[in-house]
């Protein structure tokens, strides 16, 4: 009886001490993987900390005036970022106008027309266009893109758009290929891949109930893409197309090849223009003067504020997408 | 939908309503089958300038002999391969652990837990975050305070960059391990970090490299932010304290200079770089798609 209970005493001191070992790596565990973690908000808070440091000196000397004023002279040592803004947004919005409807269709492509063995290489094929890097886009649009278009595409555009009443101003100018439309038209084309994988992503998640029902009624497939498809999953399309506004604002090298790089505000698509990601790209490594430096930062700082508000509201619209799939 | 009600005999082919249905319904079709053809026309048309521009440039020069100095002729990309599978190497090495340990987390401790649900979402917001701010970001904290670029400021760069794609797909994949699984583990008397790193990490191996796959994809062609990091070099250099040569920002320098033999090399830079990313990201599919299953 005795030894059975020294046994058992000693088997349980064994296994306490074990379990306390185990305790102590888990919460090892726990607080380095924790750290890991930790260290992308670390980042996050310290690119922000570093962007509004370097653009302190740009902000104290011109004021909220930099945002609204015109005129960039590294010479003179005068800077105002309007020009930039602008070209960042002109071309992030004339790509979301053209790749919204280009990658509804090709997510409708995927997701209702092509026959099934086609989808994944068709699929993958889509998304290739989303590994080409940056600066093919960029050299493709400005060697081989750029002169058909000024060849064959702006002519036309002058002669038909350039003519009417409000928007005709937006199409005139010199035809050289490059410019602020040649820009959004490029990103266009670098930002279908990820809208379109997004709107592909949640047109999968309709319930199939949903479109038989619809199909039973006598719907033809364009009826219930429009009418059943299109209002479920009206949040994450919105979502998607906002994740792909992100990409198009911060998009850099593409940009900097076809944009023209001239610091002036024009009504024509066709002229040359400048936006933030292109300054940056151009100028940064060049910049000697402290407040030509401040001033870049403060550009990039006014840049990663506009992703980040685009971005979250993105992120936000989606997750309300994913709930929608959890309860289906 | 709506059947003449006043004919209900007529065919319905020559029912207006129903034709006009039947009409934009083709358009529709039309229209989408027009936006697939452009997809894959834009990316075929890129495919076929990189392969007819850049073959021409490729011979055995380009790797063996280094970037040209301005008039000379010949040359070849030697010095800007090898520093950027450097960099691009380093960062894989840096961000890996990194970015498995942040996925494991999320996915360990990460259900109704506030830090965890933040920083999922600063992933999220991340792994779309401008890259040029990424290389000024480094620029501030790392090339100002040591006064000169350098490869190994090129690498941080491009670490973060690649960090968020790791934690993402680290994230997810850890998500799909089924929980009967993990349960036997514990039933077992195994202590959480044995189950998570041994049994549920262990479960997801294919899907966690395809992560480091897709970020290595990511940066490989990544140029924005090595500009202001690793900037250039013309010469041969292992240094990693130096400023070193790689291929995206020669590719961007020589594609606007002057030079034929310049522009040449470009294209062939250019054509190595597009498919070594696209060849990543092939691979990365079949090799998340052929060991799942087991």
């Amino acid at each position: 009886m005795a030894p059975e209970a020294a046994e058992r005493h000693a088997a349980m001191t064994a296994m306490h001490s074990t379990m306390r070992t185990q305790r102590v790596q888990d919460f090892i565990f726990h607080k380095v993987t924790m750290l890991f973690a930790a260290s992308v908000l670390l980042v996050l808070v310290g690119i922000i900390i570093s962007l509004i440091v370097g653009a302190i000196p740009a902000f104290r000397e011109f004021g909220p005036g930099f945002i609204t004023s015109v005129e960039w002279d590294p010479v003179n040592d005068k800077y105002g970022a309007l020009i930039a803004i602008t070209g960042t947004l002109v071309t992030s919005f004339i790509a979301l106008l053209i790749a919204f409807p280009v990658s509804f269709g090709i997510a409708l492509f995927l997701t209702e027309i092509c026959p099934i063995w086609l989808r994944r290489p068709m699929g993958t094929a889509v998304e290739l266009l989303a590994g080409v890097p940056s600066i093919i886009y960029g050299m493709w649009g400005l060697f081989v893109f750029a002169p058909i278009f000024a060849d064959y595409v702006q002519p036309v555009l002058k002669a038909t758009l350039g003519h009417l009443p409000v928007i005709g101003k937006l199409f005139s100018g010199p035809m050289m290929g490059i410019g602020i439309l040649t820009a959004g038209l490029i990103l266009a084309v670098m930002i279908i891949p990820f809208i379109s994988s997004v709107m592909r992503d949640v047109f999968e998640i309709v319930p199939a109930v949903l479109k038989e029902s619809a199909y039973g009624l006598g719907c033809t497939k364009w009826e219930v893409v429009r009418k059943i498809v299109l209002p479920y999953t009206k949040t994450g399309v919105v979502g998607g197309v906002m994740l792909g506004l992100g990409r198009a604002l911060g998009e850099t090298m593409a940009v900097t090849f076809v944009i023209g790089n001239a610091n002036t505000l024009s009504w024509s698509l066709f002229s040359a223009g400048n936006s933030i990601s292109s300054t940056l790209a151009n100028e940064f490594a060049e910049a000697a003067n402290p407040l030509h430096v401040s001033s870049l930062f403060a550009l990039a700082l006014i840049l990663f504020a506009i992703t980040f508000i685009v971005l979250s509201a993105a992120k936000l619209m989606l997750a309300g997408m994913s709930r929608k799939e959890g309860v289906k | 939908m709506s059947a003449d009600a006043s004919n209900p005999t007529s065919n319905p082919a020559r029912n207006p309503v129903y034709r006009k249905r039947l009409r934009s319904h083709r358009i529709g079709i039309a229209l989408s089958v027009l936006a697939m053809s452009i997809g894959l026309a834009v990316l075929t048309w890129i495919l076929w300038t990189l392969l007819s521009k850049g073959f021409g440039g490729l011979s055995a020069a380009i790797f063996t002999q280094d970037t040209p100095a301005p008039g000379s002729d010949g040359g070849g990309l030697r010095n800007a391969i090898v520093g950027s599978l450097m960099m691009v190497g380093l960062s894989a090495l840096i961000s890996t652990p990194i970015g498995i340990l942040a996925g494991v987390y999320l996915a360990e401790y990460g259900e109704r837990n506030k830090f965890a649900q933040v920083t999922r979402f600063v992933t999220d917001i991340m792994l779309s975050a401008p890259s040029i701010v990424i290389g000024l970001f480094v620029y501030a904290l790392y090339v100002a305070q040591v006064k000169h670029f350098s490869g190994w400021a090129g690498t941080i760069a491009l670490s973060l960059i690649a960090v968020p794609v790791v934690v993402r797909t680290t994230d997810n994949m850890l998500h799909l391990v089924p929980t009967n699984l993990l349960e036997a583990a514990f039933a077992l008397g195994a202590p959480r970090w044995k189950v998570a790193t041994m049994v549920r990490l262990r479960a997801v191996k294919a899907g966690v490299i395809t992560g480091v796959l897709l970020a290595l994809a990511r940066i490989a062609g990544e140029t924005a932010p090595l500009l202001f990091t690793a900037l250039n070099n013309q010469f041969f250099s292992a240094n990693m304290n130096a400023p070193l040569a790689n291929l995206p920002v020669v590719i961007y320098g020589f594609a606007m200079s002057p030079y034929d033999n310049w522009r040449d090399l470009a294209w062939g830079g250019a054509l190595i770089v597009t498919f070594s990313v696209l060849l990543l990201n092939i691979l990365s599919r079949t090799v998340f798609t052929q060991k799942t299953p087991n």
